[in-house]
């Protein structure tokens, strides 16, 4: 109907294609991105005199807890790793990947406040979760690794630490950790703007999926006509690989890994693109 | 030249009411609707925003049918009532949701302020906040970094950059969130209400800042606001809403002057059927007349001539201590003076059926130019609101010989104040 030329930097319109990510803008915000993680990380321990601290503190006192129930109580085993190590593994592993699903699933409800006012790549935010996360998990890991120094040097005849080159792997584990909780939690933020049923649901689910992950067992541990179940966990052989590459006992599966990978992918995808689809018109309902 | 936004038929449905299983019904009925090509059932049962009257369906449209276009450089004022439908314009504009069917097309990069401080932490310091909210507003570390300074030195607070923000007096905190927005160089930036922060000193700098911002002629400004003084001073285009729908855009002032006489009711001396008022209704205004010193009814006032505002008011019980208070407004929405027969006479006793008030002026002080009345009748004793009414009486005031000099005064601004002038011998 008009005579002037469609060169517009930016059209609006109601409907988008289903796969119009914009990742050029992302990457324009990645000042915003590393901002975002640097509020994360540093006002969580504002006005405290431990400060990070706490992020050690916490998978401490929850493995101790876990050695004396689950180990000296109820006498399960753990696959012959020193019983500390093995319970802190699984819970460095765990609280990273219910910490950030957590977050990320209520990405579009907490931050509805800005949302709301200003523009820019909604991605930003559940990107800047994971991330921060991940420093958290970067202090503990440190712990795990002195703690592990420690029984490397100081071994006893119950058990021997045999690091293995597994270990390269752990990098890949990370990113493997880190996809499934930024996959998962999209798809649960973007389900939970209109509906909020989902919110109640995720809460005690991750709660009892920890139960069904190898966090206080080993996967050796359950009967083998159950461990399909366990292993239908993705997070089930990203942990035990962990194990394995640090101690040498436990299970290692290329195959199992590779269906946690397809899982990631496939929760990545879904997450991406519904999250995409959502984050335009989700002030209307949120 | 090519425009730097276009708004082509632009509309904005929501639906009212709570979500439930209800909407959870119709989200169902929608999706089945798409899934089989058609189109969605509810887009065509939506109705015009009128807040005031109950509607028939649970869908309103807060825009209908938008469509306009804006050249680059220029300053558009956005006007209308609360609910006409200018912050969802302004909403979809900077990409906060999105349209229900139209679209828009811009040119440049879009920032948009409706709010200041948006994402400000109150954990962190000023410095850091700075930073944070630059961001957001789609600066980079760099752009923030340059104008740094600047910024702190606009908003006056040097000495707490590195203090939480949380420990800030309610006026720094906006003033350093003013400031970062203030400093934002979009080729096109979307401004809603937020010049009204901060005192006095702070609006007069904002205001400044905002007019050399479009001074250079490359910024597109859209600037929404109540405050008539304002939109005059910034902006050169205004656009009139009204109920969703575009109802006047031109030149600034033919808009504000098409908006304050939108504003007053068709019918302006009988207040009778006026539905948005306030009050218990026990007693109300019913007919407002503006006469001259025989008593005749005028449609305009003189400068410095009798008048009289002539109120008619019924009550369905005697009513006593009632206190009638007249707010004079002028053309900015400022008010010029309030008349209260509470202070200037004394409370009405004994008020029953019907009847008149009269305010009288001998020589009314009000310069030329358009008012408008509010009144608010109530008793003052128990603080009992009996009726109210905003904006209902619009009247012009011509030039006249205030002084009986034979000069008459031209200013535009404020009101005469009665004096006098002597000249002493000083021997």
């Amino acid at each position: 109907m008009s005579t002037i030329p469609e060169d517009y930097d930016l059209v609006i319109e109601p409907k988008t294609r289903l796969l119009d990510l914009n990742l050029k803008e992302v990457w324009r915000y990645r000042d915003l991105l590393t901002l975002f993680v640097r509020r994360d990380f540093v006002a969580v321990y504002k006005q405290t005199v431990l400060g990070p601290l706490w992020f050690i503190l916490q998978p401490i006192i929850t493995s101790i807890m876990q050695l004396l129930i689950f180990n000296n109580v109820a006498k399960i085993p753990v696959d012959g790793m020193p019983p500390m190590l093995f319970y802190l593994s699984g819970n460095l592993m765990w609280q990273y990947f219910s910490g950030s699903l957590t977050l990320t699933s209520n990405t579009f409800r907490s931050n509805a406040g800005i949302f709301g006012k200003v523009y820019f790549p909604r991605l930003i935010t559940p990107l800047s979760l994971i991330i921060s996360q991940l420093l958290k998990f970067g202090v503990q890991f440190c712990l795990f690794l002195v703690i592990w120094f420690y029984y490397y040097f100081n071994g006893s005849i119950d058990f021997v630490l045999q690091p293995n080159l597994h270990i390269l792997t752990v990098p890949l584990l990370i990113i493997m950790m880190a996809g499934l909780a930024l996959g998962a939690g999209m798809i649960i933020s973007s389900l939970t703007t209109k509906y909020r049923d989902f919110t109640f649901l995720l809460t005690f689910a991750v709660q009892l999926m920890m139960y069904g992950t190898v966090v206080i067992y080993p996967l050796s541990f359950v009967d083998s006509q159950y461990q399909k179940f366990i292993l239908a966990n993705p997070m089930t052989p990203i942990i035990e690989a962990f194990r394995y590459a640090f101690t040498g006992t436990g299970t290692f599966s290329w195959g199992y890994l590779g269906y946690s990978t397809l899982i990631m992918l496939f929760l990545m995808t879904v997450g991406v693109i519904v999250f995409n689809r959502v984050e335009k018109s989700f002030m209307d309902t949120v | 030249m090519k425009p730097a936004i276009k708004i082509e038929n632009l509309s904005k449905q929501y639906r009212l009411g709570t979500v439930g299983t209800g909407s959870f019904a119709h989200d169902l009925n929608r999706w089945w609707h798409t899934v089989r090509g058609k189109e969605d059932p509810y887009l065509e049962i939506g109705e015009a925003n009128d807040r005031a009257n109950k509607g028939e369906s649970d869908y309103v449209w807060a825009l209908k049918d938008i469509n306009f276009e804006v050249k680059p450089g220029d300053v558009l004022g956005i006007i209308g009532k609360n609910g006409a439908g200018k912050s969802t314009l302004l909403k979809l504009l900077s990409r906060v949701t999105r349209p229900t069917t139209g679209s828009i097309k811009a040119r440049g990069r879009i920032a948009s302020l409706l709010e200041v401080g948006t994402g400000f932490h109150p954990e962190l310091t000023g410095r850091e906040n700075v930073f944070l909210n630059g961001a957001i507003m789609g600066m980079n570390k760099q752009e923030i970094r340059s104008k740094f300074d600047e910024i702190v030195e606009f908003a006056g607070c040097e000495r707490y950059i590195d203090t939480p923000v949380k420990r800030y007096s309610s006026g720094m905190y906006v003033r350093l969130a003013f400031a970062v927005a203030a400093h934002l160089e979009p080729e096109i930036l979307i401004v809603d209400e937020v010049l009204a922060v901060g005192d006095a000193e702070f609006q007069k700098k904002a205001i400044e800042k905002m007019k050399d911002v479009s001074k250079g002629g490359k910024r597109t400004v859209l600037f929404v606001s109540h405050n008539m003084a304002s939109v005059k001073a910034l902006c050169n285009r205004g656009l009139v809403m009204q109920n969703g729908t575009t109802v006047f855009s031109g030149d600034v002032d033919d808009s504000i002057n098409y908006y304050l006489r939108k504003d007053i009711k068709e019918n302006h001396s009988s207040l009778k059927d006026i539905k948005q008022r306030a009050g218990n209704s026990k007693l109300v205004f019913s007919e407002i007349k503006l006469l001259n010193k025989e008593g005749l009814e005028i449609t305009n006032a003189i400068l410095g001539g009798y008048t009289i505002f002539s109120l008619k008011l019924e009550s369905l019980q005697v009513v006593n201590n009632l206190e009638i208070r007249i707010q004079i407004i002028d053309g900015f929405g400022n008010i010029v003076s309030t008349l209260n027969n509470f202070h200037s006479a004394d409370l009405f006793q004994n008020i029953n059926n019907e009847i008149v008030a009269n305010c009288i002026f001998e020589n009314i002080p009000l310069l030329p130019g358009e008012y408008t009345l509010s009144l608010r009748a109530r008793d003052q004793i128990d603080k009992v609101l009996f009726d109210e009414l905003e904006s209902c009486f619009l009247f012009k005031v011509e030039s006249g010989d205030y002084f009986g000099t034979g000069r008459i005064p031209i200013v535009k601004q404020g009101v005469i104040i009665d004096h006098k002038w002597e000249v002493l011998d000083e021997k």
